[in-house]
């Protein structure tokens, strides 16, 4: 049993596929609060800004796996967004340029650094924009006698931490992402959560830095949440939703970059596009597709209630017969032919009218008539 | 070292990056007007797909397609967005991020086909990455002189819509300007600055180049003439500056160097710039603040006297500076050397005291009519 698991997580399909997966869960998890806060590209200057960190703990501790490394590109994630912030209050330049102005300079300088000491770095500038994850099974590590690919370990134990943050601080998450006006009055010091959200969002970045690169980390964090962000309103569906992405772009990412012979971090972030392409258009409540059908109902609604006040209001006067005729609906309303004969079927089927032959005159229901009196008169509905 | 560069190469890739300043100094100042410097980001790593497309329609590494196939995903991702916010329920920046990675991921995908079908393909697009000033040709900077005049054609062409647009566009669609299509051409625009500046500074930093000289010519002055004129200048400075360090020295990827020389001119407008200089803000609260010391420890000294009626009042300095901390002795001499205060020998043993002078009593009264309290 223990063999065959041994087995299984050396097998370099499924640690990348693994790897893949945590890497989307554990973004996914911080990226719901990084998209509900609308600050999602704040994690854009997060991952690029963790370069200079591990480059600066790298040509100081000359050691490629410090715990430093943590603590260094966590530190360079939130001072980003620290200098960004303080650089916006100035009031010299909005916060939108602030942004683009600080995280760009540090991505030079760590840029700079690694070709400068690109002896002493072994940090190549492709790598840190794609990830390897299509090695992460050479490097292995030993734990409670089961030894299993070290990023695996590392992001897997990423995601705990992430996932622990959520559900002890959930409530005031989940007021501070809502509400933080009230979050705020309240005395949840929504400042504090929003750094240490911060902070776990460049933990994750420098976790998953090896495996998928700076700028591929953005559409981990962002994309899942995002695509569940259509589906739903609840949070904890969109943090549940957010986790299924994640894990669905590693399943389906990696056989086609395996297939097609590419990026195989590229591949899993363009099958997380597809997700959320899909969402757009197919969505139950938010799709495109379901906006249109809603929106054709209420026109055909609509057009059915004008044929009924039209009915009503000549039910009694002398050109009822020419009023209320089926030829009327074309000429008198300018309805297309093919217009009238659908709101003429849907009132039939509806039993708001009637059709009388041999001159089709059309009268209504009783019930079409109540419905053209609640048009009409809206304020005798009920009474 | 420079026997490798012959003089004309370095020409050629100072008058690339010069280009490049230009335009994007040009171009940027409005992006940054209009709040729109992520949208640039977001527009600048939507390239990379185009850049391969390019690659891989015209079958080897030449400028023209290549930027064209930038141009062309950098308006997808724009529309991408644009789609997204109008018709879904997430927000800009959502969007924008969405339209980034997923763009880059497809650029990504792309690269490695391409190096996987001949390895020297991927090596030349590299270079679209981060920048390389070396490997810039004669034909490169003609086909960037053309993007750029033609750029710099359409600011001069449509100045007043697109300075009334960056600055009220409420007032611009009030006034029946065409505001949607406005819209576009300036979205255009920031991709045509990108565009340009994809073989020297790399898809990757190449929105930083949008914003920085803007920025820092923002500081500098509230027109907007001499607001895109300096943009201009900075961003050819730190253009041919940063692509000369990166021809001359080996190993040093030109887009981040270029980045950083435009650093240098934000970090010094943002300090140094009149009025809007971030030191001489510094600065000026401090006198400010002095001022008012100064201001109270006339007005104490009015009352004081008041208090013992006797306008020759001495007030002795060792209670004054226990009284304010030392900071007192400071605002003390101020005062003396305007001449509402003298120093005198009240009683030898407690050491020095001081008095209003008649001036000092007429200004401590002056303040404090300011103040609006009766004096």
């Amino acid at each position: 049993m223990t063999a065959a698991l041994q087995s299984w997580l050396l097998s370099p399909d499924v640690g990348i596929v693994l790897v893949g997966a945590f890497v989307g869960v554990a973004s996914s998890l911080v990226g719901t609060f990084l998209v509900l806060r609308k600050s999602s590209m704040l994690s854009d200057a997060i991952s690029h800004a963790i370069l200079l960190g591990i480059v600066l703990v790298y040509l100081i501790t000359g050691n490629q796996y410090s715990p430093f490394f943590l603590v260094g590109s966590a530190l360079a994630g939130v001072a980003t967004v620290a200098l960004s912030e303080l650089l916006a209050r100035s009031r010299r330049v909005k916060s939108d340029a602030a942004i683009g102005l600080v995280y760009p300079l540090l991505f030079a300088v760590a840029v700079v650094l690694i070709n400068v000491y690109a002896r002493d770095v072994h940090i190549d500038a492709h790598a840190v924009l794609l990830g390897e994850i299509g090695f992460v099974w050479l490097d292995t590590t030993v734990v409670g006698g089961l030894e299993l690919p070290s990023s695996l370990l590392n992001i897997g134990i990423i995601t705990l931490v992430n996932l622990l943050f959520i559900v002890v601080f959930y409530k005031e998450l989940k007021l501070t992402s809502f509400d933080p006006a009230l979050a705020a009055a309240l005395g949840f010091a929504p400042g504090v959560l929003y750094y240490a959200l911060l902070g776990l969002t460049s933990l994750t970045a420098v976790t998953a830095f090896d495996a998928v690169g700076a700028v591929l980390l953005v559409a981990f964090v962002i994309i899942p949440p995002s695509t569940a962000y259509l589906l739903t309103d609840k949070l904890w569906r969109m943090l549940l939703y957010g986790a299924g992405v994640g894990v669905g772009s590693s399943l389906l990412g990696y056989p086609l970059a395996l297939a097609l012979d590419v990026s195989i971090g590229g591949m899993m972030a363009c099958v997380a596009g597809l997700f959320l392409v899909v969402a757009f258009l197919v969505s139950p409540r938010y799709g495109l597709i379901a906006q249109e059908i809603r929106r054709h109902q209420q026109q055909r609604k609509n057009a059915r209630r004008m044929l009924l006040v039209h009915l009503y209001s000549h039910e009694n006067d002398r050109e009822s017969l020419e009023e209320n005729a089926v030829t009327a609906m074309q000429t008198h309303l300018r309805w297309s032919p093919e217009r009238a004969r659908e709101v003429l079927m849907d009132s039939l089927e509806e039993q708001l009218v009637e059709k009388h032959r041999p001159d089709d005159r059309l009268t209504l229901t009783s019930k079409g008539r109540i419905l053209a009196q609640e048009v009409l008169e809206p304020w005798r509905r009920g009474g | 070292m420079l026997e490798l560069f012959s003089d004309f190469t370095l020409r050629n890739v100072a008058m690339g990056a010069a280009l490049l300043g230009i335009s994007s100094g040009v171009l940027g100042s409005f992006a940054l007007l209009r709040e729109q410097s992520l949208l640039g980001d977001t527009l600048s790593h939507a390239a990379l797909p185009g850049v391969c497309l390019g690659f891989l329609i015209a079958g080897g590494r030449n400028l023209l397609p290549i930027l064209l196939g930038a141009l062309v995903t950098g308006a997808l991702a724009a529309l991408f967005v644009l789609l997204l916010t109008r018709r879904s329920r997430l927000k800009n920046d959502a969007a924008l991020g969405i339209a980034l990675s997923l763009f880059f991921a497809v650029g990504t995908v792309l690269l490695t086909y391409i190096g996987n079908q001949n390895n020297a393909g991927q090596a030349g697009l590299d270079a679209f990455l981060f920048g390389q000033a070396a490997s810039i040709l004669p034909a490169d900077v003609a086909v960037m002189a053309v993007i750029t005049a033609l750029s710099l054609a359409l600011v001069l062409g449509f100045w007043k819509e697109f300075k009334l647009l960056s600055f009220d566009p409420g007032f611009a669609g009030s006034l029946g300007l065409p505001t949607l299509l406005l819209d576009i051409i300036m979205t255009v625009m920031i991709a045509l600055a990108i565009v340009i500046g994809l073989q020297l500074v790399g898809v990757v930093l190449m929105a930083a180049m949008v914003i920085a000289p803007a920025a820092a010519a923002r500081q500098w002055t509230r027109r907007l003439g001499a607001m895109v004129t300096l943009a201009a200048v900075f961003g050819a400075l730190s253009g041919v500056v940063g692509a000369v360090i990166s021809a001359l020295a080996t190993g040093l990827a030109t887009g981040p160097v270029i980045v950083l020389c435009a650093s240098v001119f934000v970090i010094v407008s943002l300090l140094f710039a009149p009025e809007r200089g971030l030191l001489w803000a510094a600065l000026r609260s401090v006198r400010q603040r002095r001022e008012l010391h100064s201001h109270q420890v006339l007005i104490d000294l009015y009352q004081l006297a008041d208090a013992h009626g006797n306008p020759q009042y001495p007030s002795e300095a060792g209670m004054m500076n226990l009284y304010y901390g030392t900071d007192a002795r400071r605002a003390l001499r101020k005062l003396a050397s305007k001449g509402y205060l003298v120093k005198t020998e009240h009683m030898r043993e407690e050491g020095p005291h001081w008095v209003l002078t008649d001036a000092g009593y007429e200004r401590a009264r002056e303040l404090l009519g300011e103040m609006g309290l009766a004096a």
